[in-house]
């Protein structure tokens, strides 16, 4: 990868013709109001909490700041027709995170999480500048489609050799720190299927037998993509991970439809979710119970053991009403463990209310459609799928943990993009707006005036 | 492939829209029944997170408010816990609230919407109003005198101001501190248990919750209905009663503490409380009467609070005429709370008329402003005036030369009622000794206070133990600290 601007093909990229505006400065612009919004609510917190602005407030701003500009920076050098949107998006959204995670740290001065998150955010941010000045053209990733279907699933595969932490086998330890390796794997799975389902399209779609109005496609084309996807989703079962297996199984049903445009997946792919979802919800004890808490959130308080995980996450959002407590003013902290994980959003809904909440899920939304814009202004459908896969990735798993922990689907661990504590997360969502604008850049700058095909 | 990436962005739009509807479900269609549930805490954090008001006795707090520093923030403390537990009752964060911390809940906790400056002002603002204060009508001496005359004795003591029905006094023994069930801690659960395995029922206000047979106090209710129905017209004139009395209808044979009640007059008898006299008054009276009389007093009131509910003082309404005679010298089912046999003497005290006793003279915020006051109360005519002037001289001489000397005050008018109520089967439990009283100090206009003692455990034999031994002294007490005052 890092020796991938040496071999891009240019006779590939046809010179543009038609200059399109480059941005930038609107770019910069909204980084610097990003950053700008953090900081106030970050001061925000610390006047509610304490009355005072909380001291590392400047070097709060300063440190976002700067890793917000040196990205910018590599932007303006490798990607200057990258959409505009992509970073300030990335920026607001890992800064609120770590106002909101600032914020229940003051409720556990024993165990806090920020300092780490914003060391990962550094992290993630350093292999965002990595991907966006080494990675000259995205179709070079079509080359090492193998190689990162294989590295997926040995990331996949790691965790079974280590402990399990609350009844999910995703975590790795090394040297002190927890890292998810399924996190990582999801970029690697969403570059194979992309890079795999757009040499094969074609086959899929109109190549083997017609059962009645489904075109099934040839043995030989679809065995090696089930195959993967079987021992995916299998090592998320052992481990215990259903969000996760869930967004694997959404990804690979979106973009094979998007590939062959055959609803008939669509069909098989829902059919085969639901059977998979009723077997495990059936079967797996820690799944059902899952289930159960979803359609019956009281269920605990009603036996007299209080309120669970999900009632508080509700009783939080309730709490915030429409226009919210405050930042620092709600007690979204009653949802106990994993608030600053799983259940971040139970925060964000009651200190920032509806009002704030639904300008989270709408710069989710806004993210996503940059990257459906990036994958239909591009012409090679490895750049297409690729961009559609990453930026379903970021819908499924906002929705998935979203509607989670707001009661509408029964309730998944998974991290809320950004938002939430944990490492690999941060840097995988830092890894995915990278690749965005690598892909947005390329779309932009190829557009010679006419409509994309 | 143009057309599918269009589709599939839909769906993405189609799962935004649905995160939104749900939140939108959650956070404004269905918060407030989320909000009202009872596992949810931040209403009690909410509660909590500010010092709560106070209840004034005489100016002076004599609650209080400690910061803990915990998620429940604020906790109640107590200045004379047992001295005021039967009034303030405690503020639990784990137990909720009783008597004047319930009643008063609102204002205290800062929740009741009078507090707010403006209608909608605190929904616009945000803000929490501070605690409000109770201001009570207790008179600080009083209160101290009867707890101080109960000492380690078991019993009550209700004090009210017969022309307005402020009560002066409210105490019950054995008591305990309110402040060892503020937390939330285990020692709190500890004393929650320990309190209500105690036998002698610390946390039971035997002022207004506890009924008790009134004895011979009750010969004042019996005593008016009899003048009121024009039974007895002179109270001198010999009454045509036998000593002792067989009740109508029975070989049972009432007696008499002491000798000599034969056909005494209402005077005499009312002086040295002869229950043959009174039971035999209170057949002549008759059952509609003797309950229109009692009733009118405020036994059978199942709504009195004041402002928390007091227990119903009965007077059994379906009675043959030998239970009529035991029901009228404060027997059979004849019970009383000590505050209501308090109402009897302030009725006396103020021309028959009963005014309804209250604990709040008013409610600030906590700046001092008047949020809202006790008002007018409801006056009820207990009897005639002329037949509350008649008791009255019936009651001083009681005083004077009768069973209650031990009441008597220089430079004061005292009229009272000695009783010793006997209970349990067979009579064979420790009677209960009783005073009620009323007292005019020489330069002023109206009675200024009546009330009712009740001793329960008074150890000794039952001849000594009669009211005026062991609860007259106290009324006494009481009596002087309010007149002193």
């Amino acid at each position: 990868m890092t020796n991938a601007g040496t071999t891009v093909a240019p006779a590939d990229a046809p010179a543009p013709a038609v200059r399109l505006p480059r941005r930038r400065g609107i770019e910069l612009a909204l980084i610097v109001l990003a950053v700008l919004l953090s900081v106030y609510g970050y001061c925000d917190v610390g006047l509610a909490k304490n009355g005072t602005v909380p001291p590392g407030a400047a070097g709060y701003g300063a440190g976002l700041g700067v890793l917000a500009l040196l990205a910018h920076c590599a932007v303006r050098i490798r990607a200057p027709y990258a959409d505009p949107l992509l970073l300030p998006i990335g920026v607001l959204l890992n800064g609120l995170g770590l106002v909101l995670i600032y914020r229940l740290d003051l409720e556990t001065p024993g165990a806090r999480a920020a300092p780490a998150q914003l060391v990962w955010s550094t992290v993630g941010v350093a292999l965002f500048i990595v991907i966006v000045l080494a990675l000259r053209d995205h179709r070079v990733l079509q080359r090492y489609a193998y190689v990162c279907v294989a590295a997926a699933l040995v990331l996949l595969t790691l965790p079974i050799f280590f402990p399990a932490v609350n009844g999910a086998r995703i975590w790795i330890r090394i040297a002190g720190f927890s890292i998810q390796p399924g996190e990582f794997a999801k970029v690697l799975l969403a570059v194979f299927f992309a890079a795999y389902l757009a040499a094969n399209r074609n086959a899929l779609a109109y190549a083997g037998r017609r059962i009645w109005r489904l075109q099934l496609p040839t043995g030989r084309v679809l065995g090696p993509i089930v195959a993967i996807w079987l021992i995916s989703v299998g090592v998320l079962i052992l481990e215990r991970d259903l969000g996760t297996s869930l967004l694997f199984f959404g990804l690979f049903v979106v973009l094979l439809y998007v590939a062959t445009g055959r609803t008939g997946w669509i069909a098989v792919g829902l059919l085969l979710a639901s059977l998979g979802a009723v077997a495990v919800g059936w079967l797996e004890p820690h799944v059902h119970s899952r289930v159960e808490d979803w359609l019956h959130p009281f269920a605990s308080i009603e036996a007299g053991q209080g309120p669970n995980q999900l009632a508080q996450s509700l009783f939080s959002f309730a709490a915030g009403g429409i226009l919210g407590t405050g930042l620092g003013l709600g007690h979204s902290i009653l949802i106990g463990f994993a608030a600053k994980s799983d259940f971040i959003l139970a925060t964000a809904g009651e200190e920032l209310g509806l009002a704030g909440l639904s300008a989270i899920f709408l710069l989710y939304g806004l993210l996503v459609e940059r990257g459906y814009r990036a994958g239909l202004s591009l012409r090679d459908p490895f750049g297409r799928l690729l961009a559609v896969g990453l930026a379903s990735i970021v819908a499924l798993q906002v929705f998935v943990i979203a509607g989670g922990v707001t009661g509408l689907i029964p309730l998944t661990g998974m991290a809320m993009p950004f938002l939430a504590q944990g490492g690999s997360s941060v840097v995988t969502n830092w890894a995915i707006v990278a690749l965005l604008i690598r892909v947005s850049d390329s779309a932009r700058s190829q557009y010679d005036g006419e409509a994309a095909p | 492939m143009t057309r599918y990436i269009r589709y599939a962005a839909v769906f993405c739009a189609l799962l935004l829209a649905s995160l939104l509807v749900n939140a939108t479900r959650i956070q404004v269609f269905q918060a407030r029944s989320y909000d009202d549930n009872a596992a949810n805490r931040r209403h009690n954090i909410a509660v909590y997170s500010r010092p709560r008001g106070d209840i004034l006795v005489g100016g002076r707090p004599v609650t209080g408010s400690r910061d803990t520093g915990e998620q429940l923030r604020y906790e109640r403390t107590y200045k004379d816990g047992p001295l005021y537990a039967p009034v303030t009752g405690f503020a639990s964060q784990e137990y909720g609230t009783t008597f004047l911390e319930h009643a008063g809940d609102e204002i205290l906790s800062g929740t009741d919407p009078m507090l707010t400056p403006f209608p909608l002002w605190n929904d616009l603002t945000r803000a929490q109003n501070s605690g409000g204060d109770v201001v009570t009508t207790l008179d600080r001496a009083a209160q101290e005198a009867a707890y101080t005359g109960l000492g380690g004795r078991k019993g009550a003591v209700a004090a009210i101001e017969p022309s307005t029905g402020r009560i002066l006094a409210l105490v019950s023994t054995p008591s305990y501190d309110p402040a060892v069930l503020s937390g939330n801690n285990a020692a709190v659960g500890r004393s929650w248990s320990r309190l209500n395995a105690d036998v002698d029922k610390p946390m039971l206000n035997r002022a207004v919750r506890q009924t008790y047979p009134p004895g011979s106090t009750f010969k004042v209710v019996t005593a008016a209905a009899a003048l009121d129905a024009g039974v007895i017209t002179d109270l001198d004139a010999p009454t045509d009663s036998p000593a002792p009395y067989t009740l109508p209808g029975t070989t049972t044979s009432l007696t008499n503490a002491s000798d000599g009640c034969e056909d005494l007059s209402l005077r005499e008898a009312f002086k040295w409380s002869c229950n043959t006299v009174f039971a035999k008054l209170g057949v002549s009276v008759g059952v509609g009467d003797m309950t229109a009389t009692a009733q009118a007093f405020g036994f059978n009131d199942t709504g009195l609070r004041i402002p928390y509910a007091a227990a119903e003082s009965t007077f059994d309404t379906s009675l043959d005429k030998a239970q009529l005679a035991l029901s009228s010298i404060g027997q059979y089912n004849t019970r009383a709370t000590p505050l209501q046999m308090a109402m009897v003497a302030a009725a006396v005290a103020n021309g028959g008329q009963v005014r309804s006793p209250y604990l709040v003279e008013r409610t600030t915020t906590d700046d001092g402003d008047t949020v809202a006051t006790a008002g007018s109360r409801p006056v009820r005519q207990a009897m005639h005036p002329s037949t509350a002037v008649r008791l009255k001289e019936l009651m001083e001489q009681v005083v004077t030369e009768g069973t209650g000397t031990n009441a008597a005050i220089p430079g004061a008018t005292v009229g009272g009622k000695t009783g010793t109520a006997q209970h349990g089967i067979g009579n064979s439990g420790t009677p209960y000794a009783w005073f009620v009283s009323w007292a005019k100090g020489d330069r002023d206009m109206e009675a200024k206070v009546a009330v009712a003692v009740v001793v329960e455990d008074a150890e000794a034999d039952r001849g000594e133990i009669s009211g005026g031994g062991d609860a007259a002294p106290i009324a006494r007490a009481v009596m002087e600290a309010v007149l002193n005052s």
